[in-house]
């Protein structure tokens, strides 16, 4: 048993190997910060989006939605990080996952927040209307502060979804915490960081699915 | 532009993307068929077990089930081929993704089927016991068949999302297909290769994400 902690929780190697993986965090955290904010405001626009243009409109929306939902969010992100520098763009690597990242999420972000809009029964728009609102007005403080709230556990479950997928940005040399474990490993021929990384991963993210249940939340998330 | 489509780089790209897809079809089928199956037997005995003295197994299996929530299946993934050696476990990089990919939609299934089970009304249970079922027949027979319904396009859409999730298996090299545009674009510096691929996946995919979409609506789920 001893000898198992030895290989897989060694201290020495785990605390040797803090600093590295604390800068990794960090970089996972600032990529959250890019891919959450951003995707829940490009989701709002797309569920604003379909909810106020025409028929056509919408159908074509939701075809580009399910066209980016059809890529593997990592092959969007091989596609954008790999892809964008033979077009003369070279972002930041933070910047170019956020992009990518982003783009995925938001399509999720997005249905989410429009399923909240359809959720409001359409009374709640003529009472509304009927009132002299006009239909941004009638959006923002009577459709919105609703629907948002039906919909609750669902974004909460999509952000825990954004939050898990940063770990790809290991996969572009990104030095998030996943990367940093796996240099750490390699430095100490030890698997200890990287058991600690997952380690990291659950304390973070386990009291959010804890949250997410208890907002009755379900693991019913679309593809 | 052209580079995006250089014609040689695209046909000396094909042979080995032709081979990843059925990699990745592989890969895809058989975590999906064991995660589901996993999926399936702990909701059911988490449901058996319900109020019996054994109930804490209930409690590990929700604990299961949260935990493989929480982790990004990536982590998962370098986990098993990067640590479990060092315990002795050698998994391939094919074995490796089919283990977490599997442990993971495992994981999910339990959950939406534990949901559409105890959707069941309780009435249900106890006319079917009442009728001289046993435990079990009750279950397969009148609980489980109401229950299935339910949980089809959640499960749907999570084994599109395992489907999905077999790109990730190109990190523990496993040729399926973006591993093998990933190397080919190594070799020719060009992005070709990569646009091959993406191309391959919304083929597979985009007809799937729309009956995902279609089963949403038809069973009108919210």
């Amino acid at each position: 048993m001893s000898e198992f902690f030895q290989t897989f929780l060694n201290p020495g190697v785990m605390a040797e190997s803090s600093g590295l993986l604390l800068r990794g965090l960090w970089v996972t955290v600032q990529a959250c910060l890019i891919v959450v904010p951003g995707g829940l405001f490009f989701g709002a626009g797309l569920a604003l989006a379909q909810t106020l243009a025409p028929a056509w409109g919408a159908r074509s929306l939701s075809w580009g939605v399910d066209l980016i939902r059809a890529f593997p969010p990592l092959v969007l992100l091989v596609l954008i990080v790999h892809g964008l520098p033979f077009l003369g763009i070279e972002p930041p690597p933070l910047l170019g996952v956020g992009i990518a990242l982003t783009i995925n999420t938001s399509t999720y972000y997005g249905e989410i927040l429009r399923a909240g809009i359809l959720s409001i029964e359409p009374t709640q728009w003529e009472a509304a209307r009927s009132t002299g609102l006009g239909t941004m007005a009638t959006l923002r403080h009577v459709i919105l502060p609703q629907g948002v709230r039906n919909v609750l556990p669902d974004l909460a479950g999509n952000t825990l979804e954004a939050v898990k997928l940063t770990s790809l940005a290991s996969v572009v040399a990104l030095p998030d915490l996943l990367r940093m474990a796996r240099v750490a490993q390699g430095v100490h021929f030890n698997p200890s960081p990287l058991i600690l990384a997952a380690l990291l991963y659950l304390a973070l993210l386990w009291p959010l699915v804890r949250l997410i249940r208890r907002l009755g939340g379900r693991a019913v998330l679309p593809a | 532009m052209r580079i995006f489509f250089d014609a040689e780089v695209l046909a000396a790209a094909w042979p080995g993307i032709c081979s990843g897809i059925g990699v990745t079809l592989g890969l895809a089928l058989t975590s999906i068929a064991a995660g589901v199956a996993l999926g399936l037997v702990l909701a059911t005995v988490r449901a058996l077990l319900r109020g019996a003295p054994l109930r804490p197994v209930g409690g590990l299996i929700a604990a299961y089930a949260d935990v493989f929530r929480a982790m990004p299946p990536l982590v998962l993934l370098v986990v098993l081929y990067f640590a479990a050696p060092f315990a002795g476990i050698e998994l391939s990089g094919f074995m490796a993704a089919f283990v977490a990919l599997g442990l993971v939609l495992g994981a999910s299934a339990e959950e939406i089927f534990w949901a559409g089970i105890t959707s069941v009304n309780r009435g249900q249970w106890e006319a079917a016991l009442s009728t001289g079922l046993s435990r079990g027949e009750a279950f397969r027979r009148v609980v489980l068949p109401q229950a299935v319904r339910l949980t089809i396009p959640p499960l749907t859409n999570r084994a599109i999302a395992t489907g999905k999730n077999t790109a990730l298996a190109s990190v523990v090299a496993v040729p399926e297909v973006l591993n093998q545009a990933a190397s080919v674009q190594a070799q020719t510096a060009s992005p070709a290769p990569l646009l091959l691929a993406a191309g391959v996946y919304v083929a597979l995919f985009l007809p799937l994400v729309r009956i995902g979409r279609w089963l949403e609506t038809r069973f009108h789920i919210r």
